[in-house]
């Protein structure tokens, strides 16, 4: 890009440096603060909340991991990965479904998918309470599996419908004629053809069922059945205190998912904006 | 049509029906069934259940915290729609001009850091920097010589929304710079070539060429605002729980605690009617937006 730089555009540049560089400072500060403060005892924390830890034990991590927090974790992942696979796979065959095979009222069943994105979980919480009391999987493991795959199901359905209708038909219309069932078809070409779109969802379906509060918290009571995200505000009212203690364990909720945002930033970001724009 | 094609064609089905079961059961029906609560008059303890008509949504325009529910779910729309999508595209705009691409990349992801990690640990982490006594809000007025302006933040009427809100905009505004920002890179480089060698300057460049370029994002983030602004539930729970003095609830949180604390199922429901038909509205318009995109390359 080129532009005249004068004085005036000097000025303005140091300026614009110095406001995202000062964002940039509100956003790391309280995050630098939060993993230090996990260092910290109780009276060094009531003491001076910008000093350095004295001593970098991870006796606070110790007593986060025994309280509680590991259980929390071990259910977090289960019930990421069960939601993710369940999601991805059964969403994956609903847009091979509406894209590439010939279905009776195929515009009704891709209106009646797609339009669940419209549909906000809080809206459905009471009757969801009552179904789940009733089918006797409220306060388990399978209620968050169930709800997390049936709520993503309409978001990445999309996503990935979106990207198989680009694909060209070429490729596994040769593999139909070949003699390969459309079962083979499905797993052999078009979804290693889907992989980019397929890594997104994955890791935005991560993200979401990771983070998710309001399902979390009303579905779940025991502490063998709490996620990460409830499971904090437990141990805040139980040891809260321990302010370090808290912090810890907010630590080693947050790390996963800000090292796979890291890792997977390129995929996460395409998800988002084909998720929002197309 | 022989028959054969037509069973051919039903057992297509079975790639879509694992899908639209779990969408049909666990998404529609329970929003069909809220309706319907929504006419009752329900204990959960009791049991008891009688129909009432619609004596639940008279109730709800009579009770004051459902209205400043509803205002603190809109004040949380306009602030975010000020600082989430003009602020975040403002600053896309600044951090695209920036020429080192690797500069770009670390500002956007710094900025996104926040969105990554749940609202729980944001909330949380924020409830302590508003702590009145140890937290660092406070210790930095006082450092500065604004002791007059130290408080509690969440403590009192007067400001806890607000530093709820506040933590809010600090999470979300990087996922609308990143999506902001991928908008701005799909604007041909051309154009900008263009605008320069008619040596139009960086601010009229961004009224005149990327703000319309971006309309459709603008308007798309814009309507996912506002439908998230309605949604908000975790960081209340979390920071306040609706309190001091129910000051802080929102349609989410007041639904719960009508429901799930007060016992009262039929007012939870109708709570719920309220934020579906919202809610609704605002993916419409999104549809509609979507529909008829302006600005195509």
């Amino acid at each position: 890009m080129v532009s005249r730089l004068g004085f005036l555009g000097v000025i303005a540049r140091v300026f614009v440096w110095a406001f995202l560089l000062g964002l940039a400072v509100v956003v790391l500060y309280p995050l630098l603060w939060m993993v230090l403060n996990g260092f910290k005892t109780n009276a060094e924390l009531f003491g001076d909340p910008f000093a350095l830890p004295v001593d970098w034990s991870f006796d606070n991590y110790r007593k986060a991991w025994n309280r509680g927090v590991s259980g929390y974790l071990t259910t977090s992942v289960l019930v990421t990965v069960t939601s993710t696979v369940a999601t991805v796979f059964v969403s994956a065959w609903a847009a091979y479904g509406l894209t590439r095979v010939d279905i009776p009222f195929n515009k009704t069943v891709t209106a009646v998918i797609l339009g669940g994105l419209m549909l906000a979980p809080t809206v459905a919480l009471v009757p969801l309470v009552k179904m789940f009391q009733a089918m006797g999987l409220y306060n388990s493991f399978w209620a968050l599996l169930i709800l997390y795959t049936a709520f993503r199901i309409p978001f990445t359905t999309f996503l990935i419908r979106a990207y198989m209708i680009d694909l060209p038909r070429e490729v596994d219309e040769a593999a139909e004629m070949d003699g390969a069932g459309r079962w083979t078809a499905f797993w052999r070409i078009t979804l290693p053809m889907c992989k980019p779109i397929i890594t997104s969802t994955v890791l935005l379906h991560i993200l979401f069922t990771w983070n998710e509060y309001l399902f979390a918290m009303v579905f779940t009571s025991g502490s063998g059945v709490q996620t990460l995200p409830v499971g904090l505000t437990s141990l805040m009212s139980k040891h809260g205190t321990e302010f370090p203690v808290v912090f810890a364990g907010m630590v080693i909720a947050a790390v996963p998912v800000v090292l796979l945002f890291f890792f997977g930033q390129r995929y996460i970001v395409r998800g988002l904006a084909d998720g929002i724009g197309k | 049509m022989p028959v054969r094609a037509i069973v051919r064609r039903t057992l297509g089905l079975a790639w879509v029906v694992p899908a639209l079961v779990l969408v049909g059961v666990f998404v529609y029906l329970p929003l069909a069934q809220n309706l319907g609560f929504s006419t009752l008059e329900w204990d959960i303890y009791s049991g008891s259940q009688e129909f009432v008509g619609l004596d639940n949504y008279r109730r709800l325009l009579d009770d004051p915290v459902f209205w400043s529910s509803f205002g603190d779910n809109l004040l949380y729309a306009v602030i975010s729609i000020v600082f989430q999508v003009f602020g975040a595209l403002v600053l896309a705009a600044l951090v695209e001009s920036v020429r080192s691409e690797r500069w770009r990349r670390s500002l956007r992801a710094i900025y996104f850091l926040p969105s990554a990690i749940s609202l729980t640990v944001a909330g949380l982490l924020f409830y302590f920097i508003y702590e009145p006594n140890l937290g660092p809000l406070n210790h930095l007025l006082r450092a500065v010589g604004l002791e007059q302006f130290t408080q509690a933040w969440l403590g009192q009427e007067s400001t806890a929304m607000y530093a709820i809100i506040a933590m809010s905009q600090w999470q979300g505004f990087g996922y609308s710079v990143l999506l902001f920002a991928v908008a701005i890179q799909r604007i041909p480089s051309e154009i900008y070539g263009a605008a320069a060698i008619d040596g139009v300057g960086p601010i009229r460049r961004f009224v005149h060429v990327t703000l319309p370029l971006v309309r459709e994002m603008t308007g798309l983030m814009a309507i996912v605002t506002i439908s998230g602004a309605f949604q908000v539930f975790n960081e209340v729970m979390v920071m306040t729980g609706g309190g001091p003095n129910n000051s802080t609830q929102v349609l989410g949180t007041w639904l719960y605690r009508s429901g799930f604390v007060r016992n009262n199922f039929g007012y939870a429901a109708a709570i719920a009617t309220v934020l579906f038909v919202i809610t609704l509205g605002v993916a419409m318009a999104q549809l509609w937006v979507t529909r008829r995109r302006r600005v195509e390359w």
